[in-house]
């Protein structure tokens, strides 16, 4: 399986140079994405937790007026999945579809998309939006496409957390051994740190993460730090 | 352990019943399922871990939440008894832990360490797939289950998988996915929660996890909503430490 998160990685970070927008990095995760799964695209619209949508991006104009449709229409897969935090898998567009979503189904039909693959980007509580997959014919992700589809939505996680922190740059290849674990006390030290610093799970958990990388750290072993409360963090410390 | 009473069991199968209802938590009816088979054959503890989409077994809920068994679990990830249920879709049974640490190296002396002498474990299975394990660990040396048990704690162990799939009717073999990786996403946000708990209280995440289970029975609240409300809503995780 690491196997499968190192090649997703190296997919990403070849697509995306140090410095580029979040904008563009979607992009290109799309792009990537798109490719790697042989869907006819991709997109990504980042929510907030009340369900608005800020950054979108998608991997070519058909998937961006797809992706726009739910937001449009005020349904789709898409928005499932964010508000009921799961994945939601439709193979086929055309099988019952319609009657889950009348005003969506029929016009990504028209489209011409047959299948809609939702992925919530999420950790746990974090919730910061979703990587769609379309396809033109219908039928099921693959038992090989299923993992690296959720590979793609948690590098695509871990990197936009990072965005958020300086560490930015970090999130490349080479920073594979940082996360290998994700224990349960990975989880504990992000709650941990959210009271901490009085804000959200994501900061807390962006501090962590750039914590380890300026530390040369394995995130695991801050994270026992934390829990042990042999490390806090403090609101003013950058 | 002792032969499975069948009026116990018969109890517990009533209990399940009535618990899967419309709006039950996945988490906290995992929770009541290893509970229940603990004391059903007089184990030390149970646990259950579900394979993410990666066939990685991730831990899911247990008798004792508590550190040590914890680390059990997540140990399990490359070795032991859950791993080899698992695998090969039948359950290990009566695994004396002093004698397995050639088979589990890493996992039989630190189970060994954490008081237990015996370990179990029975596949998850919805269909012909196996999508997890239940964990029996035993205080007695070599553990004790006869013929007649095997069958029954595996029956208990079909039922962890009904719990899985009764949330919605699942008409659509993706479905499972959707419901795994939901199962899967729910714990790690009850872990930040316990964090979120543990540091507001200035408490262990081992009690901050009991005061989170007391809260949400206190308030008629399911688990799993709680645990993203005490992440998602400011101040949510102060009223657990006063609770």
């Amino acid at each position: 399986m690491d196997d499968v998160r190192l090649a997703v990685r190296r997919l990403i970070a070849a697509s995306v140079r140090p410095g580029t927008s979040t904008g563009m990095f979607l992009h290109q995760v799309c792009r990537t994405a798109a490719q790697a799964l042989s869907a006819s695209g991709a997109g990504i619209s980042m929510m907030t937790t009340d369900g608005t949508r800020g950054v979108c991006a998608a991997s070519d104009p058909v998937s961006e007026r797809v992706e726009e449709l739910q937001f449009v229409m005020g349904e789709g897969p898409c928005m499932d999945a964010f508000a009921t935090r799961r994945p939601v898998l439709i193979a086929d567009l055309g099988a019952g579809a319609v009657s889950r979503w009348p005003g969506y189904a029929p016009a990504a039909l028209q489209d011409g998309v047959r299948a809609v693959f939702a992925f919530p980007l999420q950790i746990g509580a974090a919730r910061l939006g979703i990587l769609d997959v379309f396809r033109e014919r219908a039928g099921p992700l693959s038992a090989t496409e299923l993992p690296m589809a959720l590979h793609f939505a948690d590098v695509t996680v871990e990197a936009l957390i990072d965005r958020q922190s300086d560490a930015g740059t970090a999130a490349d290849a080479d920073s594979l051994a940082v996360d290998v674990g994700h224990g349960a006390q990975l989880f504990q030290a992000q709650g941990m740190v959210m009271i901490q610093l009085g804000g959200s799970i994501t900061e807390a958990s962006a501090r962590i993460r750039a914590y380890a990388y300026a530390q040369d750290r394995r995130l695991d072993d801050v994270a026992s730090d934390i829990v042990a409360r042999r490390l806090r963090f403090d609101k003013d410390q950058p | 352990m002792t032969t499975v009473s069948a009026e116990r069991l018969a109890a517990i199968f009533v209990e399940v019943a009535d618990t899967l209802v419309d709006d039950f938590d996945l988490i906290e009816f995992l929770h009541m399922l290893t509970e229940r088979a603990t004391t059903l054959v007089g184990a030390a503890a149970t646990g259950l871990v579900l394979a993410d989409a990666h066939g990685r077994l991730e831990f899911m809920a247990a008798s004792d939440e508590n550190v040590k068994l914890l680390e059990l679990f997540q140990l399990q990830y490359d070795q032991g008894p859950c791993l080899e249920a698992f695998a090969s879709g039948q359950p290990v049974i009566n695994v004396d832990l002093a004698g397995a640490s050639g088979r589990w190296p890493r996992f039989a002396p630190r189970a060994t360490a954490a008081g237990y002498q015996s370990v179990h474990a029975f596949p998850l299975r919805v269909r012909s797939q196996v999508i997890g394990a239940m964990n029996v660990f035993g205080d007695h040396r070599g553990g004790d289950f006869t013929d007649a048990d095997v069958p029954l704690m595996q029956a208990l162990t079909d039922v962890a998988a009904i719990g899985l799939l009764q949330e919605r009717a699942i008409s659509r073999g993706e479905m499972l996915t959707e419901q795994l990786q939901s199962a899967l996403n729910s714990r790690i946000a009850l872990e930040q929660a316990k964090g979120a708990v543990a540091q507001a209280a200035g408490i262990s995440v081992d009690e901050a996890f009991l005061a989170i289970r007391a809260y949400a029975v206190g308030h008629h609240r399911k688990l799993t909503d709680l645990c993203y409300a005490i992440i998602t809503e400011r101040g949510t995780a102060e009223r657990i430490t006063s609770a």
